[in-house]
């Protein structure tokens, strides 16, 4: 931890990214972090996950039972949500939308395993704003004419008049910033915090740090996730025009 | 210990404790989110308190609206964070 001001409680409060080996890529040295192995961890339970359900609708039932009644409740709450949200027209982002959901979801309570999440690491949580951004602007050229984005970028004055445009323009690339930045600070001031009652009260963190686990972890991450998914699929509809 | 040990000591700690001021006043910025995340809960309880029928759905934007307020709040104690464990001003 070094000198700092942490350093009259205990020594061993930890909530950084640590490097576990690194490798040389083109001359220049890349490390491979604690944040890549807990990805890694969440990527393969996924999968694992993904992968039974696959086999288990291979040869599903008509009359649900066991996992099939649980992966078809998942489904089922995902598709709503979307559905919800973005209205028919967001039926093409059932799939895009539900992954990202459990994604985040599990990545959010990977904390209560033991794991760093992940989210708190702004280079997971930077490629995702970057993924809405692209999807963004992607479905803004695909359902609006170009003369119509032109007016929308210069928004409250007339188009022939484009000084209001930069200020929106800062706003458009502010979107993927901010959706970003708030997920990786709510996630990472979950992980300070538990890591500093791991590791000033030492003594005393018997039992009642699952109380903080349980708001920290799960109430906050699934808000989190949430509202990620949600500002997502608001965008993305803002973005595809008003017309049903 | 030379002077200029000596000095360079106190530069350290002294840019140490002025970090630590900083952040201190880089968490004020949560006030704004508290005072807007009580406006907003309290306009959803009277919506509630209206509208039971619609509670799922206030509960819902209510809970958007806040994580959407809390942002700025976040800022500020991402700055905190800055100061207090990357410390970019020690030279």
């Amino acid at each position: 931890m070094g000198q700092g001001i942490l350093l009259s409680g205990g020594d061993n409060i930890d909530f950084m990214i640590h490097g576990v080996f690194s490798y040389n890529l083109f001359g220049q040295e890349v490390w491979i972090t604690t944040s890549h192995i807990c990805l890694l961890i969440v990527v393969l339970v996924l999968l694992l996950f993904f992968i039974i359900g696959g086999s288990v609708f291979r040869k599903g039932k008509t009359v649900p039972a066991g996992f099939q009644n649980f992966a078809e409740l998942i489904v089922e709450l995902l598709d709503g949500i979307v559905i919800g949200g973005m209205g028919e027209k967001g039926k093409g982002f059932r799939n895009y939308i539900g992954v990202l959901f459990i994604f985040i979801l599990f990545c959010n309570i990977s904390g209560l395993l033991g794991l760093r999440p992940p989210t708190a690491d702004y280079g997971v949580t930077l490629p995702l704003g970057l993924l809405t951004f692209t999807l963004i602007h992607v479905n803004k050229f695909r359902f609006n004419s170009l003369w119509s984005i032109w007016k929308d970028t210069c928004s409250p004055l007339p188009p022939w008049l484009p000084i209001w445009a930069p200020i929106n323009i800062i706003g458009d690339v502010a979107v993927p910033v901010s959706l970003s930045l708030r997920l990786f600070a709510n996630v990472l001031s979950g992980t300070v915090m538990m890591a500093l009652v791991y590791g000033l009260l030492q003594m005393f963190a018997m039992v009642w740090p699952a109380a903080l686990h349980v708001y920290f972890d799960l109430f906050s991450g699934a808000i989190q996730t949430y509202v990620f998914c949600m500002l997502t699929m608001t965008y993305i509809s803002n973005a595809m025009g008003g017309e049903e | 210990m030379g002077a200029n040990e000596t000095m360079e000591l106190f530069n350290e700690n002294f840019i140490l404790g002025c970090s630590a001021i900083g952040a201190g006043l880089a968490v004020i910025a949560g006030i704004g989110p508290g005072v807007g995340q009580g406006i907003a809960a309290g306009y959803g309880a009277s919506a509630v308190g209206r509208n039971p029928g619609a509670r799922g759905a206030i509960m819902s934007t209510m809970l958007l609206g806040q994580a959407v307020a809390e942002t700025t709040g976040l800022y500020g104690l991402l700055i905190a964070f800055l100061l207090l464990f990357v410390k970019p001003l020690l030279p």
